[in-house]
């Protein structure tokens, strides 16, 4: 009972993957960070995530927060955190945050705080459809674990 | 010196252990950094600031082998991290950067850094870093500071393949003066330093002998005294009686006034020696010096000869290869270098060859300047030998060096392509065609590449489907790496979004406030996370909690608005999986090779196609 259901659970994760890189939300970046989980750092994958979660959402706070100001100039600025948010959004293979993150940097370039404005709103929708994901993918692991253990047999 | 401390440890293993300073502002970005640095086998040490980095060196100049630094760090800039560690320690130092605009790889480029990575990172480009580490070392007794080291690029494609230090070594810096050689044989260093290497050919590191005036005055001299028939380059080595100057540079160096001879070997070019040298030697029309107009010494010309670098005067610059100085300025400004060859001029219709056309410090007169010749020089040079370019053809078959339609000739017998296009790279800016000349350019034109791909992609993509929200993330999928240039496809997606956002207005701040609810749960998860497996319980439960808050919010609007988009726009939809799926073809090979345990992932991928995607997004939300 206990291996069906981690079967199962195993199959829904893939499918979750499989979803995610199909609608680009993931790149094979993200694999490259599972093959880095081994048994020496079994949690790297939700390690580095959180942290990127951590860090962006701190991004994402300045940014809006720039944006916000009556007189927001710093275009520079604006620039600076964008570049770091584009990096390890595409570290961890955060793909499509990463391409809105290119599109809002090219409105910053241009000095155009209403495109930045929208490039942010949609910044944050494609972030919070990433984080929602995620922590869908991470829980769905757990799961599996705990199923595949046979420890917990309240499992199933 | 770490060569010394290199010697003592069991350095068979090198490059594993290799001694690695890691420096990133973004905590992501260095948890991956450091992690993939780990299963590379090097020992690593992190430090989020550049200050700590450059104390850390400071306190200790070989603790480290390499330090690895993001370019945009608060602290301090990337690039003067990357200056000081040049100059104080003399370390290889790798740039890393999300950014990989043109300029800013040029400017770590020429602040020293050795190589340029693009974020995101990833193994096959590190299991290389470690020949920077060689490379310096085996360099560090010929080169000063070594601001200028270009090495090429290991990007991309690297699969643990060398780039072969011979032609690493053939950079602007590997150029060795004859006085620098001296000061080789002075210096202390290790024995098979690159002072000795000159006898022995299959050395790695050979340094170029810079051909100078006086030099190749010499040269000539000895090469008139003997005689063109019996000048070989053992008999004109005795006469020059140049220290450390071997018969193989004079060999080349014969080789040099005869592009006929390019592709002969080198037994085989004594033997043909003579004609066209002799001719060049002997040859110089005096109205070839008349033609070029500042021939200031006019009748003796035989002997002071000066090797000119190929080069147009300045109204034929701008067509064909633009940046380059004029010669004279080369030659003052950088006295290094092999000079590519010289110019010769014509006489109605006949071009003749080298030594002779001694344009002692006289500008280049391409007078009749055709730019077929141009053209055919920069194939020459680019690619080493002659192309099927009149000349070449002709060279190969006349003994007299006559060209007919090309007028101002350019002797630039090649016999080192890589060396040839360094030097242009030395003189050149970067321009396109100069493919093997910049380290860099492998990754600009992969960004180039995917720049132009993904542009016409996006244009395809944004013509074709209508402002909705999955097809505009479908075009932000869709592009590889969009780059910066595209700002026009991308506003427009921007405009598309702020469309559709305003229809979704009313989620929005669900989905702002249920973020921003994560946030707890995902802070306090970071603790118990990180203490391993013992209390994913905990997490677990809580994951739940978040769960059950979190979903109805904003998955659902999601999915909903996912399901519509579906429906209306099958084609499209159809259209760009067809395109994902052939980008994640490549993905998926890559994927089979690498990660078994994801086999099934691939797939499942697999199968998503255009059958079961419709079927997943409807199946999503019920699963939860």
């Amino acid at each position: 009972m206990l291996g069906l259901g981690a079967d199962r659970l195993r199959a829904d994760m893939n499918r979750l993957l499989a979803l995610l890189f199909h609608q680009g939300v993931l790149d094979e970046q993200f694999l490259q960070l599972q093959q880095l989980q081994d048994e020496s750092s079994p949690n790297f994958v939700s390690e580095v995530v959180n942290i990127y979660f951590h860090e962006s959402e701190k991004l994402l706070r300045n940014l809006r927060g720039l944006l916000m100001e009556k007189e927001f100039a710093d275009y520079k600025k604006m620039g600076i955190h964008l570049n770091q948010f584009m990096g390890s959004s595409s570290s961890i293979g955060a793909k499509r945050v990463r391409n809105v993150c290119v599109a809002f940097r090219a409105a910053s370039e241009q000095t155009n705080r209403a495109g930045c404005l929208r490039a942010l709103e949609l910044l944050e929708h494609e972030y919070c459809y990433l984080k929602n994901k995620l922590h869908e993918l991470f829980q769905i692991e757990q799961q599996r674990a705990l199923a595949a253990g046979v420890r917990y047999p309240m499992q199933n | 010196m770490t060569v010394e401390q290199r010697n003592d440890d069991p350095r068979d293993q090198f490059p594993i252990g290799m001694r690695v300073l890691a420096v990133d502002d973004d905590p992501t970005c260095l948890l991956l950094l450091e992690t993939l640095l780990r299963r590379c086998q090097y020992h690593v040490t992190t430090t989020s600031q550049a200050i700590t980095a450059l104390n850390m060196l400071r306190e200790d100049k070989n603790r480290f082998d390499l330090v690895i630094s993001d370019v945009h760090m608060p602290d301090m800039d990337g690039f003067k991290l990357l200056e000081l560690v040049g100059l104080e320690m003399d370390l290889p130092v790798i740039m890393l950067s999300a950014n990989g605009d043109t300029r800013l790889v040029m400017k770590g480029i020429t602040h020293g850094a050795c190589d340029y990575l693009l974020k995101p990172i990833r193994i096959e480009e590190l299991k290389n870093i470690w020949q920077h580490v060689i490379r310096r070392k085996k360099f560090d007794s010929t080169n000063q500071k070594t601001s200028g080291n270009q090495d090429r690029s290991n990007d991309g494609g690297g699969e643990g393949e060398l780039v072969s230090a011979g032609t690493g070594n053939s950079d602007h810096s590997g150029k060795v003066n004859k006085k620098r050689k001296d000061q080789n044989e002075d210096d202390d260093e290790d024995p098979d330093e690159n002072g000795h290497d000159n006898d022995d050919p299959s050395t790695q590191k050979k340094p170029r002998v810079v051909w100078s005036v006086e030099l190749h005055r010499k040269f000539v001299a000895a090469v008139n005294q003997l005689g063109i028939d019996k000048a070989v380059p053992k008999k004109i080595l005795d006469l020059m009686n140049v220290e450390k100057l071997t018969r193989e540079n004079v060999a080349s160096h014969l080789q040099f006034q005869n592009p006929a001879f390019r592709s002969f070997p080198p037994g085989g070019m004594i033997g043909r020696l003579n004609t066209p040298s002799g001719l060049g030697l002997r040859g110089l029309p005096s109205s070839g010096m008349i033609q070029l107009g500042h021939a200031q010494t006019s009748g003796n010309s035989n002997n002071q000869v000066k090797f000119q670098p190929v080069t147009l005067q300045g109204n034929n610059n701008g067509s064909i290869l633009p940046g380059i100085p004029m010669p004279y300025e080369l030659d003052q400004q950088r006295n290094k270098g092999l000079h590519i060859g010289d110019l010769s001029t014509t006489i109605d219709d006949t071009a003749v060859f080298p030594l002779s056309n001694s344009l002692p410090d006289v500008k280049i007169a391409t007078g009749n300047g055709s730019n077929n010749v141009i053209s055919v020089t920069n194939n020459m040079l680019m690619l080493g030998h002659c192309q099927d370019a009149q000349a070449g053809r002709e060279f190969g078959n006349h003994s007299s060096v006559s060209v007919a339609p090309l007028k101002p000739e350019f002797c630039s017998p090649l016999q080192d392509p890589g060396r040839c296009n360094e030097n242009w790279a030395n003189s050149v800016q970067p321009s396109g065609f100069q493919s093997n000349s910049f380290p860099l350019n492998d990754r600009q034109k992969h960004a180039a590449l995917h720049r132009s791909s993904s542009r016409d992609n996006m244009s395809v993509m944004a013509s074709q489907i209508g402002v909705n929200q999955f097809d505009a993330s479908s075009i932000a999928s869709a592009s590889f790496r969009p780059d910066n240039s595209l700002s026009d496809s991308q506003s427009s997606m921007i405009q598309g979004w702020g469309n559709l956002h305003k229809q979704d207005s009313s989620c929005r701040p669900n989905l702002m406030s249920s973020s921003m609810n994560s946030l707890v749960p995902v802070n306090g998860g970071l603790g118990p996370l990180e203490q391993g497996l013992d209390l994913k319980n905990p997490m677990y439960h809580r994951n739940m909690d978040f769960d059950s808050m979190g979903q109805p919010n904003y998955v659902d609007p999601l999915m909903v608005k996912y399901e519509e988009v579906e429906k209306s726009t099958m084609e499209t939809l159809k259209l760009k999986q067809a395109y994902l799926m052939d980008q994640q073809r490549p993905q998926g090979s890559y994927m089979s090779n690498n990660f078994d345990p994801l086999g099934d992932v691939v797939s499942a991928m697999m199968k998503q196609e255009q059958d079961k995607a419709e079927g997943e997004f409807d199946a999503y939300p019920l699963r939860v």
